[in-house]
């Protein structure tokens, strides 16, 4: 009986957790449009709705009621496996997340996150480097030549990110003993790992930008070269997959960063329930990643790569270098 | 074909690799118009670039030899349609010599302010407009909240807020509104500011700079050679304005700098445009402190229209000009004329030959901006990537509709 209804349980957050996440594009598409409008003195969407609140929705039915359009020389196959291969896996690395503590539903304990796995590091770098094959395949399928000059973008990127991301978290690990995310956000629970991983941090950061291709990195459908890039030839509900999955990724950054090294769930100055403090923090960083989009211009591949090869990967062995000095 | 038969074939090498051929526009965010690009790449490298134009044609040449003088106004406006004063004053220019006729001071110092904000106009657009095809958004949106002030001004002086056709030959259409002054040097006090703005968010940002400098290096000689005019020229080093070096106007009483850059590259001539306006800006106000008061046409019932309408109903004599001028236009002795003047793109000539007609026989345009779309023929400089292809196009500042005419 017990353990029918732990995996109830489990179920049931499967579906929350889902479903918020299939929600948040809907405001967070909205923020967006304001925040750039507030940034660029205007006042953005102001017609559906007050303020613009339905804008999402008039977008949303907007998608849904366009044609499906599948060009005739694309890889009709792979063409419609990519946008569900971003979202997918996007999804997929949020069972790894721990949003807060465990809390108490009439006498049950309930933890906020689907799984303490103990390599859940490692799942995650894995697990959120497949949604960049959505992007490939896709630039790939489409068959259109500014489409397969993104998805090529896509391939130098992924090499010249991937690698310092996944180093920049070592020191993480070295800080708690442990690849468990909630071990990490436990080990914090005096001092952010912000203080002692300042470089490490850095690191993170820049090369989640461009894991989650915003500018400065979006070159994969830099519009000011390559049209739309890798989603030239999507249109209707596909084209809305690959957005849907871009901001997944942006709050899963968002996430990773507040987990990895702003102490998670752990409280500031404010008493605040760990879920709100967990969602504040991960707020912030959505909002950050956005006012970095309507300032910066974007790098051009080859200075990504550069800064990928060249400055990331010394700075974050560098970072691995002192963390074990330190410790030991 | 499959994706996996294309890589069965490059594996057993029956398949061999290729440049591409890319077509860049007509239809592009970037081409700043209907511009085309056919880019030969290997990989993200360029190896040649080829423009195609022509997609904006409207036969301007063509339409003007059916056209009065005055009609054709309106048709120079469309030619720049972000700075259309500075069009309508080259081809007032021409006709004016053709015509032999001496403007009076009012009309000049008014003409002069309006052709540098038109220069404002057209620099403000580009200035944003570069970091915009380079990912930057938002330094667009800045730039057009001041080119908003502009339009206005335009609309309050000229009656239009885009195709103003206020410069007329022998003079402007109609004198300053009243108040029109004030709200000038209003804007030349914050412009300034806000170039300075500029300058913090765009030229003070690394990747701005990592993108622009040392990209699309155009050397003097170059230059000089491909016959570059105008900011794009100047950029490169060469100390070249046709308001200091053959004046026209009043640009000789100007106390004005032409600026300069020793770089030729992107950043070079973006910078320059940014310091041109400041220069814009000191000529408006020497032009609004100087400015005499009297006619703002010449006193030439053949020619313009009379000031004091009230003369139409006393007068039969202005009654029948005002009705010969109306309905044919005026003649132009025989005779041909180039005229230049510097407009904010470079050199715009107009080449107007007259067979005493009322219609120009032949009307050509030197169009700034087609002579330097020429910077992006071919293999061009340290242009390597189809990213400095568009900090190269943007750079150049090219406005298609001048471009095809």
């Amino acid at each position: 009986m017990v353990e029918i209804f732990v995996v109830l349980v489990m179920l049931l957050k499967l579906a929350v957790l889902v479903a918020v996440l299939l929600m948040l594009p809907i405001p967070l598409t909205w923020l967006e449009r304001k925040i750039a409008a507030h940034i660029q003195q205007r006042p953005g969407p102001m017609r559906v709705g007050w303020h613009g609140l339905l804008q999402p929705l008039a977008d949303g039915i907007k998608l849904l009621s366009k044609e499906d359009h599948i060009p005739d020389a694309a890889d009709r196959f792979l063409f419609t496996l990519a946008p569900i291969i971003t979202l997918v896996a996007t999804l997929t690395v949020f069972v790894a997340i721990p949003f807060g503590e465990t809390i108490t539903v009439y006498g049950t304990e309930i933890t906020l996150y689907l799984t303490d796995m103990n390599v859940a590091v490692m799942y995650v770098l894995a697990i959120a480097g497949i949604d960049v094959f959505g992007v490939i395949i896709g630039g790939w399928a489409s068959n259109s030549k500014y489409a397969v000059l993104g998805a090529l973008r896509t391939c130098a990127q992924l090499i010249s990110y991937e690698i310092p991301m996944g180093f920049a978290v070592v020191g993480v690990v070295m800080l708690a003993q442990s690849m468990s995310l909630v071990a990490i956000v436990e080990a914090q629970s005096e001092l952010w790992n912000i203080v002692y991983q300042p470089l490490g941090f850095v690191v993170f950061f820049i090369a989640g930008l461009a894991e989650a291709q915003r500018i400065p990195f979006d070159l994969p459908e830099a519009e000011g070269d390559l049209g739309a890039g890798y989603h030239t030839e999507y249109s209707g509900m596909r084209f809305s997959f690959f957005m849907i999955g871009e901001y997944l990724v942006l709050i899963l950054l968002a996430a990773l960063n507040v987990v990895l090294f702003f102490g998670g769930w752990n409280p500031l100055f404010l008493p605040l329930p760990p879920l709100i403090w967990f969602l504040l923090k991960v707020a912030f960083f959505v909002w950050l990643f956005m006012w970095f989009r309507f300032t910066f211009p974007r790098y051009r591949y080859d200075q990504l790569m550069t800064i990928g090869w060249k400055v990331l990967l010394p700075l974050s062995l560098a970072n691995i270098l002192i963390s074990g000095v330190i410790l030991s | 074909m499959t994706s996996v038969t294309v890589l069965q074939e490059a594996e057993n090498k029956s398949r061999v690799t290729q440049e591409v051929l890319l077509n860049l526009g007509p239809q592009h965010p970037s081409t700043h118009g209907v511009l085309q690009l056919v880019l030969q790449l290997n990989g993200e490298i360029v190896e040649r670039t080829e423009p195609h134009i022509g997609y904006l044609h409207r036969g301007t040449e063509k339409l003007a030899e059916t056209f009065t003088y005055t009609q054709i106004f309106p048709l120079t406006d469309r030619l720049d349609y972000v700075c259309p004063p500075s069009n309508n004053l080259g081809f007032a220019l021409a006709v004016e010599r053709l015509l032999g006729i001496d403007v009076p001071e009012r009309a000049l110092y008014i003409r002069v302010m309006m052709v540098e904000l038109a220069r404002i106009s057209g620099h403000l657009l580009i200035v944003g407009a570069l970091p915009m095809d380079l990912g930057a958004m938002t330094a667009l949106l800045y730039t057009m909240r001041e080119r908003e002030m502009l339009m206005d001004l335009m609309e309050m002086i000229t009656g239009a807020r885009m195709h103003t056709s206020y410069i007329r030959v022998g003079g402007v259409r109609e004198d300053l509104p009243e108040g029109a002054a004030e709200r000038i040097r209003e804007f030349c006090e914050i412009l300034p500011k806000r170039l300075k703005d500029y300058e913090r968010l765009v030229a003070g940002n690394r990747v701005f700079l990592n993108r622009t400098k040392n990209i699309g290096v155009i050397a003097p000689k170059d230059a000089i050679d491909l016959g570059l005019s105008g900011p794009n020229l100047r950029a490169s080093g060469v100390d070249w304005d046709m308001r200091r070096d053959s004046p026209y106007e009043i640009y000789d009483r100007l106390d004005f700098n032409v600026i300069t850059h020793d770089d030729g590259d992107c950043y070079a001539r973006w910078i320059c445009r940014v310091h041109e306006m400041r220069e814009s800006v000191r000529i408006i106000e020497q032009c609004l402190d100087h400015m005499p008061q009297g006619d703002f046409q010449v006193a030439l019932p053949t020619i313009a229209f009379p000031v004091d309408k009230g003369l139409l109903e006393t007068s039969m004599e202005t009654h029948i000009h005002h009705f010969e001028l109306s309905a044919y236009g005026f003649k132009v002795p025989k005779g041909e004329v180039y005229a230049a003047i510097e407009a904010p793109k470079g050199e715009l000539g107009y080449y107007v030959i007259s067979d005493g007609s009322q219609k120009p026989f032949r009307m050509r345009v030197r169009a700034p901006s087609f002579v330097n779309l020429q910077a992006l023929e071919g293999k061009v400089g340290n242009m390597k990537y189809l990213a400095d292809v568009i900090a190269m196009l943007g750079s150049l500042d090219p406005v298609i509709a001048e471009v095809d005419k």
